[in-house]
């Protein structure tokens, strides 16, 4: 990828000198960068007359926090309840999602570009300024201390939307052509030619979606209170005025809700690099 | 059986006689689309319209609403804690953009050339992203427990502490930028390497024959050609600080407004007036008017950098 290019200033031992000066000065912003995660895990494996003694390494690990909270605290249940709104949020989202952007990319109807700029207009429409009358419409839905009501609000969101529609344009137009001599209705089309095609993007979207909502607090706090229902962000959250004086037990919970999402991006870096990359301008 | 699939049958035959193609694509986008336009529609743009709608009521003692004209807005001017709010907000904002801005441009002008080495550090740069707000507000609040915590042993080690990160209203709104700066570094940091890869490289060799130096370059070839990205930036960084979940996450679970409401921005304070209090029209009617505000700027923003597109004037 990198071509050479000309340095018409410094030698070849001096270009090598200021990168590697360059690289250490990044791996020590790096290093800075993660060390408050390392200090939680760290904790996490401390004994609690251990948590405010200054070495990164614990001088006795245990593994008692991880027990106490895997088994004193209905943190399992917190874990299932995430993983069940997660992933169902996900999967519902990218056959909607799919969907619209397929009709909205590859459809013409009357009326599409106003859909189309009416869809993205909710874009920039965050959840803390309309709150408060999205928990009156879910109320009045019955939805209340549901997990319909956890999932269903959660959703619809324009992000998806747009991403998948910049993606359907780039496809030729000979794929569907096929298709539809054939003898293929518009469903066939989408279902057997669309959806196989949009699987790089649907993957990449599919673990954003489910992080997304694997580590959503605000809606889960408003409108749930039964603890039977609560996600884990809600869990560890309670955890903390319940516990205020224990952090290493608080430690233990945070890095075993955070492991998920960061083994997760551990293996799709790429994907989700390059999907967010590409999300902001194009 | 036979029957049943015989007139589904001529049922679908007749329907592609009726229907020309060009009608059936419609009812096919229409069909498409319905599910995502209802939802959207359902809970985004009732909402929307409904909070205004709220905003000239007031739940009454029995849960029932009743109409009360202005006075929630009356209310809202001669509410310090509004005010307050409001400081807050704009205080926050003022901080966390441009700090946005230079740490998510300066990583990724660190980490931008395409080698293995840099794509660690990225993956290392973006890692606090992929955590949840619940989670680094904890560790974070952990880290500045006053005296005892690391961080605050380190200041003082340095000889900058010995005081209250979160517990002096000094300190308390700056301590949260720092936080949301650490947690959303990363994620500008991919959005300005987006911006950079679509810089022609010949630009900076032409340059470089010419004789401009780093500097130079950086200020003549990335900074302009890089517009488009920095509008962007910008303007999504400053909806995120005014009214982004982000923000009420961390601020929620690390001080909930306190101490002395100097962490107490709009929509925690909206948060609290609704869920707290139970005043949902006066929450409402805030945030009625943060929308507005917010269009306001991003208008006048927008009209500034006449919307990012940065034609030259001569």
């Amino acid at each position: 990828m990198s071509s050479k290019r000309p340095q018409p200033y410094f030698s070849q031992s001096q270009v090598t000198l200021v990168r590697g000066l360059w690289m250490v000065v990044t791996a020590i912003l790096a290093v800075m960068t993660l060390f408050p995660l390392l200090w939680m895990v760290s904790i996490a494996f401390k004994p609690a007359t251990e948590s405010f003694s200054s070495n990164l390494i614990p001088q006795s690990p245990t593994l008692d926090n991880f027990i106490y909270v895997l088994t004193g605290v209905p943190f399992i249940r917190y874990m299932v309840n995430s993983f069940l709104v997660s992933a169902t949020v996900t999967i519902v989202a990218l056959f909607f999602h799919t969907m619209a952007g397929y009709a909205l990319a590859r459809l013409r109807f009357p009326g599409r570009e106003v859909l189309f700029l009416s869809i993205f207009s909710t874009f920039l429409v965050s959840l803390p300024v309309i709150i408060v009358p999205l928990f009156v419409i879910v109320k009045a839905m019955g939805m209340l201390n549901s997990y319909a009501g956890l999932i269903i609000p959660a959703i619809f969101n324009a992000f998806g939307i747009f991403l998948l529609r910049q993606y359907y344009l780039s496809l030729p137009k000979e794929i569907e052509e096929a298709a539809r001599i054939d003898g293929a209705g518009y469903w066939r089309i989408y279902w057997s030619v669309i959806l196989p095609l949009s699987r790089p993007i649907m993957s990449a979207l599919a673990i954003l979606f489910f992080l997304a909502n694997w580590n959503s607090f605000l809606w889960p706090l408003t409108i749930t209170s039964d603890p039977n229902l609560w996600v884990v962000q809600l869990g560890i959250a309670n955890f903390k005025s319940q516990y205020s004086a224990s952090w290493n037990y608080m430690m233990a919970a945070s890095t075993i809700v955070a492991i998920p999402t960061l083994v997760l991006f551990v293996i799709f870096q790429r994907q989700i690099m390059d999907s967010l990359k590409t999300s902001g301008l194009k | 059986m036979t029957t049943i699939a015989e007139t589904a049958a001529r049922r679908r035959h007749a329907g592609r006689t009726h229907f020309s193609a060009k009608h059936r694509e419609w009812i096919a986008g229409y069909l498409f689309v319905l599910p995502d336009a209802l939802g959207l529609l359902v809970f985004l743009g009732v909402p929307m319209a409904l909070s205004l709608v709220l905003s000239v009521y007031e739940v009454n003692g029995f849960g029932g609403y009743s109409f009360v004209g202005a006075r929630n807005y009356l209310r809202m001017w001669n509410d310090p804690l509004f005010w307050k709010g409001a400081k807050v907000t704009a205080l926050y904002a003022v901080m966390l953009v441009p700090m946005l801005y230079v740490c998510g441009l300066g990583l990724a002008l660190l980490v931008q050339r395409t080698d293995r080495f840099n794509a660690v550090m990225r993956s290392m740069f973006f890692a606090p992203h992929m955590v949840s707000l619940v989670v680094v507000a904890l560790v974070w609040q952990f880290m500045v427990v006053d005296k005892i915590g690391v961080i605050s042993k380190l200041t003082a080690a340095l000889g900058i502490g010995g005081f209250s990160f979160l517990g002096d209203p000094n300190f308390a709104l700056i301590t949260i930028v720092l936080v949301s700066v650490w947690f959303l570094m990363g994620f500008y940091m991919l959005i300005f390497l987006g911006g950079l890869q679509d810089i022609p490289r010949q630009y900076y060799e032409a340059a470089m024959i010419d004789g401009a130096g780093p500097i130079a370059r950086f200020r003549f070839i990335t900074l302009p050609l890089l517009k488009p990205t920095s509008f962007f930036v910008i303007m999504v960084s400053m909806v995120a600080a005014v009214a982004g979940a982000q923000a009420f996450d961390i601020i929620y679970v690390m001080t909930k407004g306190g101490p002395a409401n100097a962490t107490s921005v709009l929509i925690v304070y909206i948060y609290q007036q609704a869920f707290g209090f139970g005043a949902f029209g006066y929450a409402a009617a805030m945030a009625s008017i943060l929308v507005v505000a917010l269009m306001i700027v991003t208008a006048v923003f927008f009209a500034l950098t006449r919307g990012g597109r940065f034609h030259h004037e001569q």
